[in-house]
Formats: C-alpha cells, structure tokens, sequence
C-alpha cells in the first residue's frame, strides 16, 4: 500500500518495516523532525550516545553480534563527520551499517550553510554507497536500497543524506517488497567446476590447511556450522584472521590457533609449509601475509570470497571461488562426498604430527611471577573465570587486543568484536555498548588498554544512562603498549610520546559517572576482582595495573616471512631489517 | 545479451586469453564501463582510481542510453596484468556500475578521439599548416587572417602526430577530447 507522510515519516516507517528495532544517534539541527518522530513511537528504541563516533562503533557491535544491520542516525556537518571513522572501520570490516544524517534544506546545500558539509563527498570513499536523497517521493526507495545494499554481496557501511526540507516535505512511501532495488545483486553461487576442482585438490591434498576469516561470519551461521562440517570430516587444520575467530571452535583439536603478525607458531608454519591452502572468506591481508614473496611457497591456494576484487590482489591463488562462503561450502561438501569423502588420511595423520611439534613449543607461555600482574595472565584468569557465561568480547586497539586474541577461546561466531582492518582505538567501549543493546542478558566484556578506553569515555554515560552493565576490562600499563614495542624493537627504545601521562583514577572516574570502579595490582587479588566484577550488576572500570613493559610474542617482524617469527624477547635483536622498517 | 554486444573471453590476437597474470609488463588497457548516470558517479570512478593509486590517461563520458539513464566511461588506463585485473573487480564491485569490458583484451576495437587545434601564423607558415592538414584529413572550424582552429579525428596517435606537426607552425592551443571506443564487428 502506498500513502502519503513526511519525509521524516517515511524515514522511521522504512526503518520499522526493515526490522529495526534500535538507532544508535545523536540529535542536531538538521535531523530534528526524524528525531520528532522517533519521539512520537515505542517500537525503535533510539540509544542517546555522546559522541558520533560512539555511535557508529555502537551501530558496529550490535551488527557484527546479532548478524543485522546496524543504524546510524545523526546530524549534518558535525554529525556527519565525527561519524567518518566509524564508517571507514565498518568499511574495512565488511559491516553492515546504515548511516543517516541530516542535511541543511535543499535550496541552501553549496552556500556554506550552517552546519553544512559534503557530506556524500567526504563519505563517499568510506561507505559502500551513499545518497543524497533531493526529492521526498525518492525517499522511502532509497531506505530500502540502502539496506540491500549494506546487507548483500559483501556487506559494508551505506550512508543517505536528507535535507531538512525532504524531511518535512510529503511525499509517498513504498513497502520494502513494492520498492526498486537497482540492479545491485551479487552472485551468491559458486561456479561448480571450481568447486569440483577444489573438491579433487581435498583427496590429493598431503599438508592441508584451512584459513578462515570474517567472510565466514558474515555469511551466518550456516557457514560456521558448514566450515566445521568440513574440517571435522577432512581432519583438516583450521586457522583464522583476528576477524574469523569463533567461525571455527577454538576447543576443538583440529584449531591451531590464530594466524597472522601476533598468531600462532603452528599456525604461521603450517601456512608456510602446506601443500593446499584453503582460503575461506580472507583477504590475505598484509597482517597475514608477512613478506608477500616468501608466503607459503609451496602450496596450491584456493580462495573462496563474494567479493571478486578480494582475488589475487595480494596473493596469487590457483583456484578463485566467487561466491557466499554458504552456499560455496554447502556445494563443496555435496560434491566431495558424492566423490567418496576422500582424502590422503595417513599422509595428513603425518601432517598432524608436524603440527604438533609445532605446538610444542608453546609460543604463547609466558611465567606470572612476583607481584606483578602479566596482561597475559590477567587474560587467561578472565577466560577461566567467563568461558562458561553467556559472554561477547569487545577489543580496544593494540597489545591487549592481540593477547585478548591469543587467550580467550571463541567457540561460537559473532562472539568476537574488534577493529581488524582499520585499526580504530576507542573501538571497544562504544561496540560494547551496542552489543549490550542487543543482548541485555548477557555478559560483555570490553578489553581495552588505558590509552585506547580514553579515547571513547565519554560513552560512560550512554552505559549508565540505558543501566548497560558492559564491563570495561583494562590491562593499565601507563603505555601505548603497542607503540612502545615497535618503538624497542625498531627504533632503538626511543619511547618518543609512547607514554600515558597524567591519567585519571579510574576509580574515581568510574565513580564520577555513578559506575563502579575496581582496582586490582596484586595477582593475589585477581580472582576475586574478577569476580566482583562479573556479579555488579552495571557497568564496571576494571582497572588491572600490569606489567609496562611486557611484549607481545609471537611476532612476525614486519617485512620476514611466517616460518621467520620471533617467539621471545631474546631473538628480537636487529629482527627488522631496513625494507622491513617501513611497513607499519 | 549484454548492452555492449561484447563477446566474452576472446583476445586481440588469439581466441584464448595467454598473457601471463604475473607479468611485470606495463600495459595500456582501454575499458569501457557502463554506469547509471547519477549524481556523483563520476567522482566515484575518478576517486577509486585516485584512492588506489591507479592512473587515467583518457577518460571521457556521456549518457549513451537517454531511456535507461545509463552513461558509458571510457578510460584508458596503464598497468601490470594484476593492477588491471584489480581494476576491473574495482569498478566492477562499484554499487552504480552494471557492466565493465576490457576492450584491450575482449577483441578487436575502434578508439578515436576529436581534437581542436589552434594553428596562429601568417606566410609560408600558415600555408605550410593548411597542407599538412589536408595530409591529415583535419577541417577548419574557424579562421581568421592569421588563425586556424582544426578539428580532428582519429586514433590518440595521429592527434599526437599532427600536433607535433603543427608545433613548428604556430601552435597556440590544443583541446582534445579523450578517447571513445568500441568493438569492431557486430
């Protein structure tokens, strides 16, 4: 049915009609008669935050833990612009975002109106698509197209400017099933012959791997349960980027951990010396690769991805798949098994036991002395202490991030939430309050370091004002810990600006807001801090004082190949050579 | 059926595609690319090349299809097998783009540009010009006593000849247009 209301009408009604349950904003000037309407409604509950950027991480963790799109909705200018970051992250992350922001009224947009930005021209490299929407009548159309938009191939951030003046113009609305999507539609479906040939690679294959990534999570979780089908039936190995973490369980024995600059020993030696690499849903991105000449040598690489650019943009594959990881996984295991399930079982029982030599070593042990806390340790109580809760984990930007990758284990997808491709510190806080949103039950836990919590406080009052118990879980160690690394290993511990000076009581801080704060210095005290922290039904400052100047091993020193990983303070010593110096 | 009438997988010289994927070779590609003519679709196409890194030696653009609002870019680009490759699933993953063909590979085609070319001179000079252009098959659009402006047509190389040409003869001003292309045959 189609019926006339305004532009701020058919906005919220659009919203409804596609599911929306919550908006993540900020109000200003130019989205005043949306934000009228929200206020005229029960069933979006728009979540007040206090900063733009707040609310694009916010929109970011509901999505990436419920699998839905998550909305944006702020002003123009201003709005828009502090919304720019958030929008590049879920760019990088492939995740799905609809962003609305005000804009001043058509008849002005050029004059440097107040408040007024290019908004579609400053966002049109960090979304996947952007409107500007001049005629109310198109309005209800572009709602829907934005939300197929961000929502299918691989998914991203899409943005829709609207003027004031199509806010409050009337114009007609079109239900999501009657309106024009374009032409924008991906192909889902792999091509069968490649998936054939990849099938045969399987019974061949004598050192095989599986590298998984977030495309796999993004998928749904018909893609986990297919991708755990097909390691559980092969008896592959299976690795995955910081993204993919949880597509794969990391309890069972065929996972060997992450890959990548901070992964595993076994996991980085079992890409650099397989014969199959099986790519599902990554990007061979340069956190992955390490030196791009000297990558897994010897292997015939195939690469599954929805998205064709992905393909031999860094790495050279043998066997490409375009295709939704799904349906691409489904076709595989039907055609793998009506060929017999075969697969090369003695030579990969060999295989296995390579691997676990590799194992053996141990990369990632570490000896919690004295009286000090190692952020490892702190993580690996908090795993102890949370496997069995309901838990979501966020991640702030840095060390604490990589160890957060390292020791917690994820056994389900859209468990995780973390910045991967961009990078963003100040991330965690606000993703955690939108995962909370979406699951007021459960337990989330951002893991943060001090400098990066900083960068996002002031979401402490969206946390108390929406009574969002998030935990905010803080390995303190004074330091940009991550800076300071490279900054010891690479340019001859000069710590220039790697310190944090003049931090506040996070006690106090916490208390200011009405949170509570906890503090803990003593590994004695650990557990039972841990504890109180998981049991205060609110929102917590956990403020864990560790070690300053622990590292994070194992390492690939940027510009060395993965079977070239440092595993320990002692190999660091001229461990990055000068080509190696400019990579970040 | 495609709107381009472009056979797919055949090659300029072969009708399998053998260059390497690998080589380190520059190469001259000439794409065509068949966009919705929105607002903004050209700052988005310029801005994935200028983003990545890529480089435009001719761009040109124009609705081609009034009905359907869609309008046809034409880009000449430069780079390695891979960066071309990289290119095209660029342009092609572009939400406004509905089809992107590699003229270069997909078989023969047809490039010509249109440049106006200001000549000033009086003399032996001028006549010198007016020949030369007769050689080349340009028109005068305009004249004056001591100005040409020619207008010609024809593949990027013979513009750049005849510029060269009229360089010694009193060359003032050159505007061109930018390569169009399309296939060769039906």
């Amino acid at each position: 049915m189609t019926r006339q209301m305004s532009g701020a009408q058919i906005v919220v009604k659009a919203l409804k009609d596609q599911g929306v349950d919550t908006v993540f904003g900020y109000p200003g000037g130019a989205v005043l008669p949306i934000y009228d309407e929200i206020f005229q409604q029960n069933d979006i509950r728009h979540v007040l935050v206090r900063h733009e950027q707040g609310a694009t991480h916010a929109a970011e963790g509901y999505a990436r833990s419920t699998g839905k799109p998550g909305v944006v909705l702020v002003t123009s200018g201003p709005g828009a612009t502090n919304a720019v970051t958030g929008m590049t992250d879920a760019l990088m992350d492939s995740i799905p975002m609809i962003v609305l922001t005000g804009q001043v009224p058509t008849f002005m947009i050029g004059n440097d109106a107040f408040q007024e930005a290019d908004t579609v021209g400053i966002t049109r490299p960090c979304t996947k698509h952007n409107w500007l929407v001049r005629d109310t009548n198109e309005l209800a159309k572009t709602m829907h197209q934005a939300f197929h938009v961000a929502t299918s191939g691989r998914p991203g951030p899409v943005l829709i400017d609207i003027p004031k003046d199509v806010q409050f113009a009337n114009g007609t609305y079109v239900a999501p099933a009657k309106a024009d999507k374009g032409h924008y539609n991906p192909r889902v479906k792999g091509d069968m012959d490649k998936i054939t040939e990849l099938a045969a690679l399987m019974e061949t294959a004598k050192k095989p791997v599986i590298y998984s990534g977030g495309g796999v999570i993004n998928s749904g979780p018909a893609a986990s349960m297919l991708l755990r089908e097909l390691a559980d039936a092969t008896k592959f190995p299976v690795t995955s980027t910081l993204m993919g973490l949880g597509a794969y369980p990391a309890s069972s024995d065929k996972w060997i951990g992450m890959l990548g600059m901070h992964g595993t020993y076994e996991a980085n030696m079992t890409m650099h010396d397989c014969d199959l690499m099986i790519c599902v849903g990554a990007r061979f991105d340069d956190r992955i690769t390490g030196r791009v000449d000297a990558f897994s040598p010897n292997s015939k690489k195939v690469h599954i991805d929805i998205d064709p650019s992905s393909i031999n943009k860094v790495i050279h594959v043998d066997v490409p798949i375009i295709g939704d990881i799904g349906h691409v996984l489904e076709d595989l295991m039907k055609v793998w098994k009506s060929r017999g399930r075969k697969t090369e079982a003695e030579a990969i029982t060999k295989w296995w036991g390579k691997i676990n030599q590799w194992r053996a070593k141990d990369c990632l042990g570490f000896k919690q002395e004295g009286k000090i806390i190692k952020p490892q340790y702190a993580l690996q109580r908090l795993e102890a202490l949370t496997k069995d809760h309901d838990r979501y984990i966020t991640t702030e930007v840095g060390q604490h991030q990589m160890w957060a990758a390292q020791f917690l284990g994820f056994n389900d997808p859209n468990r995780w939430m973390t910045s991967g491709g961009l990078g963003t510190m100040g991330y965690g806080f606000p993703a955690s309050i939108g995962v909370q949103m979406a699951h007021p039950e459960s337990l989330v836990i951002n893991i943060a370091g001090e400098a990066s919590w900083l960068m996002n406080m002031q979401e402490m009052g969206t946390a108390m004002q929406y009574r969002l118990p998030v935990k905010q879980f803080i390995l303190n160690n004074e330091r940009l810990g991550m800076v300071r690394q490279w900054q010891e290993l690479l340019h001859g511990e000069r710590y220039s600006s790697s310190w944090s000076e003049s931090l506040p009581d996070f006690v106090k801080l916490a208390e200011a807001f009405g949170a509570k704060g906890i503090q803990v210095s003593d590994p004695d005290d650990l557990d039972d801090a841990i504890l109180e922290m998981i049991n205060h039904d609110g929102p917590v400052l956990f403020d864990c004082l560790v070690e300053k100047h622990e590292n994070c091993f194992p390492m690939i020193p940027s510009g060395k190949a993965h079977n070239e990983m440092l595993l320990g303070n002692a190999s660091t010593e001229g461990a990055i050579e000068a080509g190696g110096a400019v990579m970040v | 059926m495609n709107a381009l009438r472009i056979k797919k997988g055949a090659s300029r010289k072969s009708a399998y595609d053998l260059r390497s994927t690998y080589g380190d070779e520059i190469e001259t590609h000439t794409l065509a690319v068949l966009v919705d003519n929105e607002a903004g679709v050209l700052a988005r196409v310029i801005g994935l090349f200028s983003g990545r890194g890529y480089n435009i030696e001719s761009l040109t653009v124009a609705e081609t299809d009034h009905a359907g609002h869609l309008s046809r870019i034409t880009v000449v680009t430069t780079g390695t097998p891979q960066v071309i490759e990289q290119i095209k699933a660029q342009l092609g993953r572009l939400v406004p783009v509905h089809e992107v063909h590699d003229l270069t590979v997909e078989g023969p085609s047809v490039e010509r540009e249109l440049a106006l070319i200001k000549v000033n001179g009086v003399g032996e000079k001028r006549v010198e010009a007016m020949r030369t252009s007769e050689v080349f098959r340009a028109n005068v659009v305009d004249s004056t006593l001591e100005s040409f402006v020619f207008e010609i047509t024809g593949a990027p190389e013979k513009i750049d000849a005849f510029v060269e040409m009229m360089r010694p003869l009193g060359l003032v001003e050159v505007a061109r247009t930018g390569v169009a292309a399309i296939m060769r045959g039906s």
